[in-house]
């Protein structure tokens, strides 16, 4: 067991490292181009978010008063686009795995850094055409963009707010391209794929389906876009076209991308559970396979979302079994965080707190998942609140809440800072409640009945829908409170040590914030992933600092 | 119901307990799972807390039993739920023997309802309890879907074809009608009610509104406005086109050698795209009616194409010429009405 110690604090980090408005924007630190996309990220998170605050506020009353009928169609739209390509999307891979992803193998960057900073800038592009569409007029197709609605009937920006989805998707691409080279070729010596940490399993799978996917919605919105502007017909039956041909190639991708969004918040859980009980993961390979299962098994159910779109009865059967056999590594998953925590030390720091609440909520996501599987059910709550809660706990209870729980647990090594513990836990309960009674009223208004992208509803949803609003302004105020915190304390946190949380992994022995090669010296691996210093070690050590007065516990032996 | 039960719709057909049935097992299972997995956390977050900032618990590599344990379980109960819904809706999928059909067309931002009898209806779907209903169904724009909470029935409705969905109602009262696929500025209005009224009720419903034309009397004047009459025969006994009467239902054998059902989306399709399955024995000589026939007019169409069924049980040839109608088939050839 060789001897490590932290190395001593430098003054130049790849935040100082250069100054001034060109050093960002030309930058080809992985670091500093994580940090262009986790402030552009926040925004497009704040805009998806004013506008579920106006969702929430036209549903208080049954009647559709506050907002017309089209503005409302328009709002939906347009949270929805907005939080799924741009933020549900690039959020944890681009951002904190944009990060990570060199930090966790020991490599000084990701293998294309011009084409990581590439991948910003047509995120960026993406972005900007869809905020342009939305100024000008605005997009009402749902963010399905189904046919021919989008094709023929839609009076707005359709084509549009489609290239900027267009765009966007390609940095998705290069962003998953670079990940697979990076894990391929730049491991530090000693980082076997057995070593590697959870998270870049995760990662790695993510990445397979970006480059697998996004073409296939990309080729989808191009021949939208076509039909649209020709009037040849692919998808409208009045010129000849199939609208159910339309679903079949949307969801081809978009299914897979739910896994996109849900897979790279997994990697991080499995960090969080595994350091924050200080044990390795129960069954890291079953946790490591599990997320390649997701990938592969997720391309093979898209038909689920079309079982009452007049797809024959035989395909709807093959994709409801397939849908159930996708819901089993997640199952594993779920297990095998708890059975991590059995006989560990278990701190109750804010990450961890985001840990147990994702647990908790993607648990309920992922088996009333098994609800919309279930064919003859799924006819009666398919295109109700139902489905809408259902993805609102995997996406929000899932990968919002990972991504915050990531978000603190690597901020002192992002920022150098530490966050306010006390109103991070704080933060933490609030979006827990909040979140709650935001979604589960709406699992009952749907099986109820109500169906989902309406502007107005029978007054017999109101209870329900009230209680809903005021659960939203309880999540918007939790999800406001980490947002200021965490900006104030880049000035007056605590300045964080190379390690504060006393781990193992990689990421944690530089400095904090890392410099801008990450490395002061190239490490070496000897050690498996989650390997925390034999307890024998840790009694005699923690001993000896005790007697020497030395109170911070050292990482590993 | 309502009143034990507040947290569900009403149940009005025979389906909605099978539905609700099933409901309740995948509820209980996710509340058993969601219970053990919480319940199992917060107790391992109390007894193993740290401690002591020194402490290292000692590694636990895994157990390959306990997860393949905890692989199987899910499945055989993931297997469950997935052979009890197929069976729930193979039961909503197999239209029931001998319906009475009701023909649906969704436009922005209504619904079109006919019976076969001839009643229209907007909006507003009278049916009496206990008598199976099919729903023929289709849009004249985008796509809509047909949905009734009570009934727990939901399909889409899209232009260019036909779905069908079929229920029996069993509770007299007057339920909701919603469109449930998003289909533009209104689609929140494009509601309606469902009456369910007992049979002899709505037998006195139907014969106080019986002004109406039936749709197979109604398609049979387009029949013969269109100038179908000049190939098909007066009475879809066929000529220089194939014959009409005993077609539905029945096996249609085409020149490229396949074997169809003549269903509703095959005359629908043989209507506004002649060309696209060519009956065995025709030339490609009949006209496109896109276009010229609306949605209801079709439908109108096929209802007088199905009453042909029983009328002319004799297969008609194809003649060489147009075949003057014998005398006695005007007669047997009206419309069957039900």
């Amino acid at each position: 067991m060789e001897e490590f110690t932290l190395p001593a604090p430098t003054k130049v980090n790849y935040l100082n490292a250069e100054y001034g408005l060109k050093s960002w924007l030309l930058t080809k630190d992985h670091k500093r181009i994580a940090l262009l996309y986790l402030g552009s990220v926040t925004f497009f998170f704040f805009i998806g978010g004013v506008y579920a605050m106006l969702i929430r506020l036209e549903l208080l009353t049954p009647q559709g008063d506050l907002l017309s009928s089209t503005t409302y169609n328009k709002v939906f739209t347009q949270h929805g686009i907005i939080m799924i390509f741009f933020f549900l999307i690039p959020a944890i891979p681009a951002s904190l795995g944009n990060f990570l992803v060199p930090m966790m193998i020991g490599a000084k960057d990701l293998a294309f850094p011009r084409i990581n900073l590439l991948s910003w800038y047509i995120y960026l592009a993406g972005g900007l055409i869809t905020i342009y569409a939305l100024i000008a007029g605005g997009v009402d197709t749902g963010w399905t963009f189904y046919a021919p609605y989008s094709t023929t009937f839609s009076n707005s920006y359709v084509i549009l707010t489609g290239v900027g989805v267009f765009i966007s998707g390609f940095s998705s691409i290069l962003t998953g391209l670079n990940f697979i080279v990076t894990v391929h070729t730049m491991r530090a010596p000693g980082m076997t794929w057995f070593r590697m940490p959870l998270f870049i399993w995760a990662h790695y799978a993510t990445a397979l389906i970006m480059i697998l996917g996004t073409p296939v919605v990309a080729i989808t919105i191009l021949l939208l876009a076509f039909e649209r502007l020709t009037h040849v017909g692919i998808f409208d039956p009045a010129v000849g076209g199939d609208p159910v041909l339309f679903q079949h190639l949307f969801w081809f991708y978009s299914h897979p991308a739910v896994y996109i969004m849900v897979l790279p918040g997994m990697g991080i859980i499995s960090e969080l559970i595994a350091n924050f009980s200080r044990k390795n993961i129960f069954g890291y390979s079953f946790v490591a396979f599990s997320s390649l299962a997701i990938a592969v098994f997720g391309f093979l159910v898209w038909g689920h979302h079309m079982f009452v779109s007049g797809q024959s009865v035989y395909a709807g059967m093959i994709f409801s079994f397939l849908s159930f056999a996708v819901a089993i590594p997640s199952a594993i998953k779920v297990f095998n965080w708890t059975a991590t925590l059995y006989k560990g030390s278990i701190s109750y720091d804010t990450p961890m707190l985001y840990a147990l609440g994702f647990i908790g909520l993607f648990t309920i996501g992922g088996m009333t998942g098994l609800f919309l599987a279930s064919i003859g059910l799924d006819v009666h709550v398919h295109d109700t609140y139902f489905i809408v809660a259902h993805f609102h706990y995997i996406m929000v209870g899932g990968t919002l809440l990972a991504y915050l729980g990531g978000l603190h647990y690597w901020w002192p090594k992002i920022s150098g800072r530490m966050y306010p513990e006390g109103w991070g836990r704080f933060s933490a309960l609030v979006v827990f409640i909040g979140f709650n009674l935001t979604f589960l009223p709406q699992f009952i208004a749907g099986y109820m009945g109500m169906p989902r992208r309406y502007h107005a509803y029978p007054p017999e949803f109101q209870v329900l829908n009230v209680l809903s609003s005021a659960g939203a302004s309880i999540l918007g105020v939790g999800l406001l409170i980490p947002m200021v915190y965490l900006i104030w304390s880049m000035r007056y946190g605590k300045s964080a040590e190379a390690n504060p949380w006393h781990l193992p992994g990689l990421e944690w022995r530089t400095p904090s914030p890392p410099p801008t090669q990450n490395f002061l010296v190239t490490p070496v691996v000897t050690w498996e992933a989650y390997e925390f210093a034999p307890p024998e070690e840790m009694e005699v050590v923690g001993r000896l600092r005790r007697e020497s007065g030395l109170d911070e516990a050292p990482i590993r032996g | 119901m309502q009143t034990w039960m507040p947290f569900l719709p009403e149940r009005a057909s025979s389906l909605s307990g099978k539905v609700d049935a099933l409901y309740f097992y995948l509820s209980g299972v996710t509340i058993f799972f969601t219970l053990l997995i919480s319940g199992t956390l917060i107790f391992f977050v109390i007894k193993y807390r740290r401690r002591s900032p020194y402490e290292i618990p000692r590694p636990i590599a895994g157990s390959h039993k306990l997860e393949t344990l905890w692989s199987v379980i899910p499945l055989l109960i993931a297997m469950s739920m997935f052979v009890w819904g197929a069976q729930v809706y193979f039961e909503q999928a197999r239209p029931p023997e001998s319906p009475s059909e009701i023909f649906v067309v969704g436009k922005q931002w209504m619904w079109k309802l006919q019976h076969t009898t001839g009643q229209r209806e907007i909006n507003e779907l009278h049916v009496p309890v206990g008598r199976k209903i099919k729903l023929i169904m289709t849009s004249e724009d985008t796509i809509h879907s047909f949905f009734i909470p009570a009934f727990r029935i939901k399909t889409d409705v899209l232009p260019g074809r036909y779905t069908t969905q079929w229920f029996e109602a069993t509770k007299p009262g007057t339920y909701h009608l919603f469109c449930a696929e998003y289909c533009g500025m209104n689609h929140s209005g494009m509601i309606g009610s469902i009456v369910v009224m007992v049979p002899s009720e709505f037998d006195d419903w139907l014969s106080g509104n019986s002004s109406q034309q039936s749709p197979a009397i109604a398609g049979q004047q387009i029949y013969q406005s269109l100038g179908c009459v000049s190939c098909h025969g007066a009475n879809g006994e066929g000529g220089r086109g194939p014959t009409l009467a005993g077609l539905f239902g029945g096996q249609v054998f085409l020149t490229s050698g396949e074997t169809v059902k003549a269903d509703e989306a095959y005359i629908r399709e043989s209507i506004v795209n002649p060309q696209a399955k060519l009956v065995s024995g025709f030339g490609p000589i009949m006209p496109t009616f896109q276009g010229q026939v609306t949605e209801e007019q079709l439908l109108q169409i096929l209802a007088f194409i199905k009453s042909l069924q029983v009328a002319n049980p004799q297969p008609a040839t194809p003649a060489t010429g147009p075949m003057a109608p014998a005398p006695s088939a005007a007669a047997t050839a009206r419309p069957n009405l039900r």
